[in-house]
């Protein structure tokens, strides 16, 4: 079990990146392009608050995992 | 209080009155600040009317700020903030000072003049005031949980920290409450001209009470006793998220536990009813009786499962309810929309009632035409449809595609069966939710457990959860998207129901913490005593 627990982290890190191209890609850019100054706030909000949070602690998440920190 | 009398109160716990004190102290005053926090987005149409005309681009841009940031930004750094004066001061102090700038806040918002009256000066109250409010919820809840667990039997925690668990869900019902009160006590007008203040105005009041009920109580026994032995840590910020064995906990009780209670949270209550009102089309009264009802009936669950976690663990318990819930929420939304979709009904004979009203516009030119046609159908549901169309003699005059508004009354029969489906999305609410505040204590030390707890719970909640309203509208306007697209193309429609796309979010969040809360979290640590 605490192999596969390893393991899994390599998942969580690829979901933190995923987050992150939901979030700017799919997300922000499209809001920024928009121009107007409503749609600014949740872009500037999307790509340097959720992103670093999620995508960062996400994938540090996967690397502790990787590490073994969470043996059971 | 001396060393003895500290490991006296710790090793014997408080007696039944004391403990039913510090229990309603810290639950009555987080109450009111989930009350008062739920209003300004309860009233946020009337608000908005109010300090931010949409024809004003910079009172729009403020009212973005104020929806987004609050929610974002300031309830996860609130947590930080007072997290961090929590274990370097002190429970007690810390979730007075929360108390009183929720209350504050919230009372001023209900004094501040329109914009018409002071200009500028209006929406930049409003969004100071709103940002305030997020600070003071991300510090509130971290304290009144860790207080009470500090104070709880051990082999009681769950069930005495459930109490600070409904507080949530009850928050949202009185305010649900208080604004349906308000509103049938006086004219649709009136309200809509100062009656919106008088939920803003009456939080003073049971901020008031709360504040001196907190006043004289005493600190924390465990914070009281980590003081004493000189066990309070200097920087507890740098001890929670700089060190790893500390922040690989924060990190799990994020992405193990708060993540999918945040996203199961917000699904049964807010999502429950913005489906009800945007894509159900039921009228705004019936749909918020339909949520308050649902939650008036479901919130004694939360002490059941507060009570049950400690019987049985915690972590069975909150997984299983995120699992139930993201295997059932599209059955569960499918079957809400199919009672409220007039198209399976079956229209009462010479029952259509139909009227034209036509009013100016633009000078003596153009007309607005308006249709309201009410159908009534045989389970004793109503759709008022209502039409609005320009017209005019004069060619430069452009048609344009008629505005058409539903609104949905349903029969008695589809109204107790849409209670009994948010019902059971509340109950998901508290089985993820009611033990959760004791998971939370149990997972870090005394030192660091009000900065420690906060964070993870904020995040989860209202960025995770906060999340849900812009990402499922996303998700659901792509579908309709692509199935306008398909349908000009004379293809079939790739989305056969793209009112439940939404939904993906809190299925695919829901199910990777379910994953991740099941791999890595230890379900038999229970000690808080460090």
């Amino acid at each position: 079990m605490n192999n596969i627990r390893r393991i899994a982290g390599a998942i969580w890190i690829l979901l933190g990146i995923a987050a992150a191209y939901f979030l700017i890609v799919e997300q922000a850019i499209p809001l920024f392009a928009k121009g107007d100054m409503e749609s600014l706030v949740p872009a500037i909000i999307y790509t340097f608050i959720l992103s670093p949070i999620i995508t960062g602690g996400m994938c540090v998440f996967g690397l502790y995992a990787l590490q073994s920190e969470y043996e059971l | 209080m001396n060393t003895t009398m500290l490991q006296n109160e710790i090793s014997e716990g408080f007696d039944g009155k004391k403990l039913r004190k510090v229990i309603a102290a810290s639950s009555v005053g987080t109450l009111i600040e989930w009350y008062d926090f739920y209003i300004f987005g309860s009233l946020s149409v009337i608000i908005a009317t109010k300090f931010f005309p949409s024809d004003n681009p910079t009172a729009a841009f403020l009212s973005t700020l104020a929806t987004f940031a609050a929610g974002f930004v300031v309830r996860p750094f609130g947590a930080l903030f007072f997290g961090r004066l929590g274990d370097l001061l002190g429970r007690k102090y810390t979730f007075l000072v929360t108390l009183l700038i929720m209350g504050f806040s919230t009372f001023a918002i209900g004094l501040i003049p329109s914009y018409s009256s002071i200009g500028f000066l209006a929406p930049i109250l409003v969004l100071t005031l709103r940002l305030l409010q997020g600070l003071a919820l991300g510090g509130e809840y971290g304290g009144a949980a860790t207080y009470v667990a500090e104070h709880a039997e051990p082999n009681k925690r769950g069930l005495r920290t459930a109490w600070i668990q409904t507080t949530a869900s009850l928050g949202l019902f009185i305010s649900l409450l208080v604004i349906l009160a308000t509103k049938k006590s006086m004219s649709l007008e009136a309200f809509n001209d100062w009656g919106w203040r008088i939920p803003f105005l009456i939080s003073i009041v049971m901020v008031g009470i709360s504040y001196f009920i907190r006043k004289n109580m005493d600190e924390s026994p465990l914070f009281a006793q980590a003081k004493h032995e000189g066990k309070i840590v200097a920087n507890p910020l740098k001890e929670s998220f700089g060190k790893k064995l500390n922040f690989k906990f924060v990190l799990l009780a994020l992405f193990g536990a708060t993540m999918g209670q945040g996203v199961v949270w917000y699904t049964g209550q807010f999502y429950a009813l913005s489906f009800l009102q945007k894509v159900a089309n039921i009228e705004f009264e019936q749909s918020n009786y339909i949520i308050a009802i649902s939650l008036a009936a479901g919130t004694g669950f939360f002490i059941f499962f507060g009570w049950l976690s400690d019987k049985i663990g915690r972590k069975g318990i909150m997984l299983a309810g995120m699992l139930i819930a993201i295997s059932t929420y599209r059955p569960i939304y499918q079957a809400m929309y199919e009672l409220a979709d007039v198209n399976q009904k079956t229209e009462k004979p010479n029952s259509r009632q139909s009227r034209t009203d036509y009013h100016m516009m633009d000078g003596t030119v153009t007309l607005s035409k308006v249709t309201r046609t009410i159908y009534s159908y045989t389970d004793g549901s109503q759709l008022l449809e209502e039409r609005t169309e320009k017209v005019s003699h004069l060619p430069s005059v452009q048609r344009e595609k008629a505005v058409v508004k539903k609104t949905v009354h349903v029969g008695q029969q589809a109204f107790w069966l849409l209670i009994l489906l948010v019902f059971i999305q509340v109950l998901y609410v508290t089985m993820v939710y009611g033990p959760i505040a004791a998971f939370l204590v149990e997972m870090f030390p005394t030192a660091i457990r009000y900065t420690s707890m906060s964070l993870p719970y904020h995040i989860g909640n209202g960025i995770f959860g906060g999340l849900l309203p812009a990402v499922a509208t996303y998700l659901a306007a792509k579908a309709n998207t692509a199935n306008e697209v398909a349908a000009a193309a004379g293809q079939s429609l790739p989305y056969a129901k793209p009112y439940l796309e939404g939904l993906w979010y809190p299925i695919i969040i829901g199910g990777v913490c379910f994953v991740i809360g099941l791999l890595y979290i230890n379900g038999k640590d229970r000690e808080i005593n460090d």
